[in-house]
């Protein structure tokens, strides 16, 4: 019995080795056959001639390229005078005026795209060749802007990825390594102060300062591949794509013929560019800040149409504030303030329309907007004053109240004092 | 004219049903007077707080409507539409706190002035009863807004019901009506709070009023011993119905200052998906049963230390609920008996797990 369990287990042993054994095999088999050894990154590392920017993270890299797939050459030899041999296709560093065809070699063919990501744009070189950083690479300007200026050539990540160039929070400072010398674009006659500018503008803080990646960057307004200056009629409606409803009400105005005329940028001509502030109501006022009065003189159409937006806007803002101010009061009290909280968004939402129908320079609709505004911030107003009152009628009913039963305890203390002493003489 | 019009009334009932059995109690009986007196008005005032939660709970069952669409609704309603809707609401609230109060403080001048003891064991009995009828009040009642913290705090008091062996599952579930507390809980809620607590309530009530005023009022053994000129009594009537009346008005004046400075909060909606409010705490009555099982180690030798707390709780109340039938021995030399130190231990127990409760 003995002997015969001893024969079993070896023989068990015996199988699951070789079993195990053959297993292991198939799966070093099965490694090599998924990562083919690279010898371009292992000579280039071995002799620590790896390109300055280049990273493991690379989206090439990842996607298990080889450095042949795009500078060429036979990555499966050791040998150098093999690999790196013109007859196998080695390219080298591509020239600067040769990168835009060079990275379209793949990122133009759908075929091998939609291999990678299936919805990818292959248009890039295309728009490349539209946009002014395009046309002046063409024209020989070295300078300029080619695909491994924004997106890097050896470190390059998905635009959604934060690490990466072009990702929304860096794109502004990617941009300004190029436009913010001054050495570079004085050659072009561009100012270099547009990060500066941008940085303290309602887009820059929202994005740079508050991260929030929804907010416009450079490629939003000026566009990505097709990188352009704006023209007067791309500006309005660059501007447009986001801010909608001002840019209808403009348009449909005679002012935007007369903009169209005289040469004058749309929305730029009151709000700036990059240096784009929050609106401020003294802007269509007639004062220091006005921008009306930077074409209207006293006493023109112009002039008086400001003022009487501007009287319609300031009179709904402060009914607004003073019924906000109350509504403050109501929450502080612990009062009811559903409702006025419902009337005031309401009241809040007239004073936006208001302010966007100020881009209809229609006196008549901004009035009719304010007073909808008006009235509703007098109701909430109401309502507000109505809980601060119950506040204190409660406060002093309950102040009437205790004086009752302040009256009525001290009766009933008499009361039982006055049985006491009766009850005293009474037994004595 | 009044007084005219009142004897007249008395007169025509007794005529018809003979008062005289009513009179005789009023006109005779007496209450002890002396340095402990005090604590027979806690009963009264416990009384007292019990009629106003009837009265209020009555005035906010006119606007409440039970259902997870309507319960928050609906006292949202009251304490912000329904005139003086905002009063009841939080005089019930606030009431139901103090009367738990005064109900603990009922049940220990009780113990420690052994009041409990023969003839009293019934008394005693029905009064514990009725304590823990009064807690179950506070926790159906609880849930009654559908807000957050009411949702969260019956998800956390069921799941407690729920470690009990065998029955505690099913009781849980019962308790829910449904695995999880939603909707049918609140519906079952509702009626427990409204109709089948109220029903048991009044008869355990009603006796032990009964009780009360067959045996009269107890006296302590100090009163006992004293010699029968030495002795003094106050009748009850009018005496000490006037001096109860006063403490019941001072109460009452108490709880619309707290109900009108101290609002209870509404909250939010109980939202089932929500994930739970930052520090729900039960009601301050069950935070030193809650910090208690709280405490506990996962384990205890091989029952789930959960498990071993609530079967202590249920084993102390079911014990100090016959503690009237407890002989234990009298002991000359010791300087406090037995049964005060015991009490003592489990006054000093509640009252350090509760600020613990609420200081961790």
């Amino acid at each position: 019995m003995g002997k015969r369990f001893h024969y079993f287990l070896l023989y068990t042993l015996s199988v699951s080795f070789l079993f195990g054994f053959i297993l292991l095999e198939k799966e070093n088999i099965k490694k090599d056959q998924n990562q083919k050894v690279d010898q371009c990154f292992v000579c280039h590392k071995e002799i620590d001639n790896l390109p300055k920017d280049f990273s493991e993270n690379d989206v090439h890299k990842h996607a298990n390229l080889s450095c042949s797939s795009c500078h060429g050459g036979d990555p499966n030899s050791d040998d150098q005078e093999i690999s790196m041999s013109p007859s196998k296709g080695f390219i080298g560093i591509p020239k600067r005026k040769d990168i835009p065809k060079f990275c379209g070699k793949c990122h133009s063919n759908i075929n091998i795209m939609r291999v990678y990501q299936p919805r990818i744009p292959t248009d890039q070189v295309e728009q490349y060749y539209t946009s002014v950083h395009g046309k002046k690479l063409l024209a020989g300007d070295t300078n300029v802007a080619e695909c491994s200026s924004c997106h890097t050539a050896h470190s390059i990540l998905p635009a959604k990825d934060p690490r990466s160039s072009v990702y929304a929070l860096n794109v502004p400072n990617t941009c300004n390594k190029c436009h913010g010398n001054s050495s570079l674009m004085k050659n072009y006659k561009i100012p270099v102060n547009q990060l500066e500018e941008y940085s303290k503008s309602v887009h820059g803080i929202a994005l740079l300062k508050n991260k929030d990646i929804s907010a416009p960057a450079c490629n939003d307004c000026h566009g990505n591949h097709g990188a352009t200056p704006p023209g007067l009629k791309s500006i309005s409606h660059v501007c447009g794509t986001c801010h909608v409803t001002n840019m209808e009400y403009f348009n449909a105005t005679r002012m935007a013929k007369a903009f169209e005329e005289q040469d004058f940028h749309g929305c730029e001509q009151c709000h700036g560019n990059h240096g784009v502030q929050k609106p401020n109501d003294e802007m269509i006022n007639v004062g220091k800040e006005s921008k009306c009065i930077d074409c209207h003189a006293d006493g023109d159409a112009g002039y008086i149409v400001s003022k009487k937006i501007y009287s319609s806007l300031i009179h709904l803002k402060n009914k607004y504030n003073e019924a906000n101010a109350k509504y403050l009061e109501v929450r502080q009290k612990g009062m009811n303030d559903i409702e006025i909280g419902f009337q005031l968004q309401d009241a809040k939402q007239a004073l936006i329309l208001s302010r966007t129908l100020i881009h209809t320079f229609d006196t008549t609709k901004v009035g009719a907007k304010a007073k909808e505004g008006i009235d509703i911030s007098n109701k909430a107003s109401l309502l507000a004053q109505k809980e601060i009152d119950e506040y204190y009628t409660r406060r002093n009913g309950f102040a009437i109240a205790t004086l009752a039963f302040l009256v009525f305890i001290i009766a009933l203390y008499f009361k039982i004092k006055d049985k006491e002493k009766n009850k005293t003489t009474s037994n004595s | 004219m009044v007084k005219k019009f009142g004897s007249k009334l008395i007169d025509w009932i007794d005529e018809r049903y003979n008062l005289t059995p009513v009179r005789n109690l009023l006109l005779h009986k007496k209450v002890p007077e002396h340095r402990h007196s005090v604590w027979y008005y806690m009963g009264g005032v416990t009384l007292f707080l019990f009629l106003v939660q009837l009265f209020t709970g009555i005035l906010l069952l006119l606007y409440y409507r039970p259902g997870e669409d309507s319960a928050y609704e609906s006292v949202r309603f009251i304490v912000t539409e329904v005139k003086f809707g905002w009063l009841i609401r939080n005089v019930h609230s606030w009431a139901s706190s103090l009367l738990v109060f005064f109900a603990f403080v009922h049940m220990f001048s009780v113990f420690f002035s052994k009041a409990y003891k023969k003839p009293r064991e019934l008394t005693w009995v029905t009064g514990f009863i009725i304590l823990v009828f009064t807690l179950a009040f506070g926790f159906s009642g609880y849930l009654l807004p559908w807000n957050e913290l009411a949702f969260f705090a019956t998800k956390v008091g069921t799941d407690i019901v729920g470690v009990l062996p065998i029955i505690g599952e099913p009781l849980k579930i019962l308790l829910r009506g449904g695995e999880d507390v939603t909707g049918a809980t609140l519906s079952r809620f509702f009626g427990i709070h409204v109709a089948i607590l109220p029903a048991i309530f009044t008869v355990f009530l009603v006796l032990h009023l009964l009780f009360i005023q067959q045996q009269g009022m107890h006296e302590p053994e100090h009163f006992k011993n004293l010699p029968e000129e030495k002795k003094k009594y106050i009748p009850f009537f009018p005496d000490f119905a006037l001096k109860d009346l006063l403490l019941w008005v001072i109460v009452f004046n108490i709880l619309i200052f707290l109900a009108l400075y101290s609002p209870w909060e509404l909250g939010n909606k109980a939202e089932a998906f929500a994930s739970a409010p930052a520090g729900i705490k039960p009601e301050w009555y069950f935070m030193f049963m809650f910090q208690s099982l709280k405490l506990l180690p996962a384990h205890i030798l091989f029952i789930e230390g959960e498990l071993l707390g609530v079967l202590f709780f249920g084993v102390a109340g079911f014990v100090w609920m016959l503690v009237p039938y407890i002989k234990v021995k009298h002991r000359p030399n010791w300087k406090i008996q037995p049964l005060t130190l015991v009490g003592i231990l489990v006054v000093l127990f509640i009252v350090i797990m509760t600020i613990v409760g609420y200081l961790l």
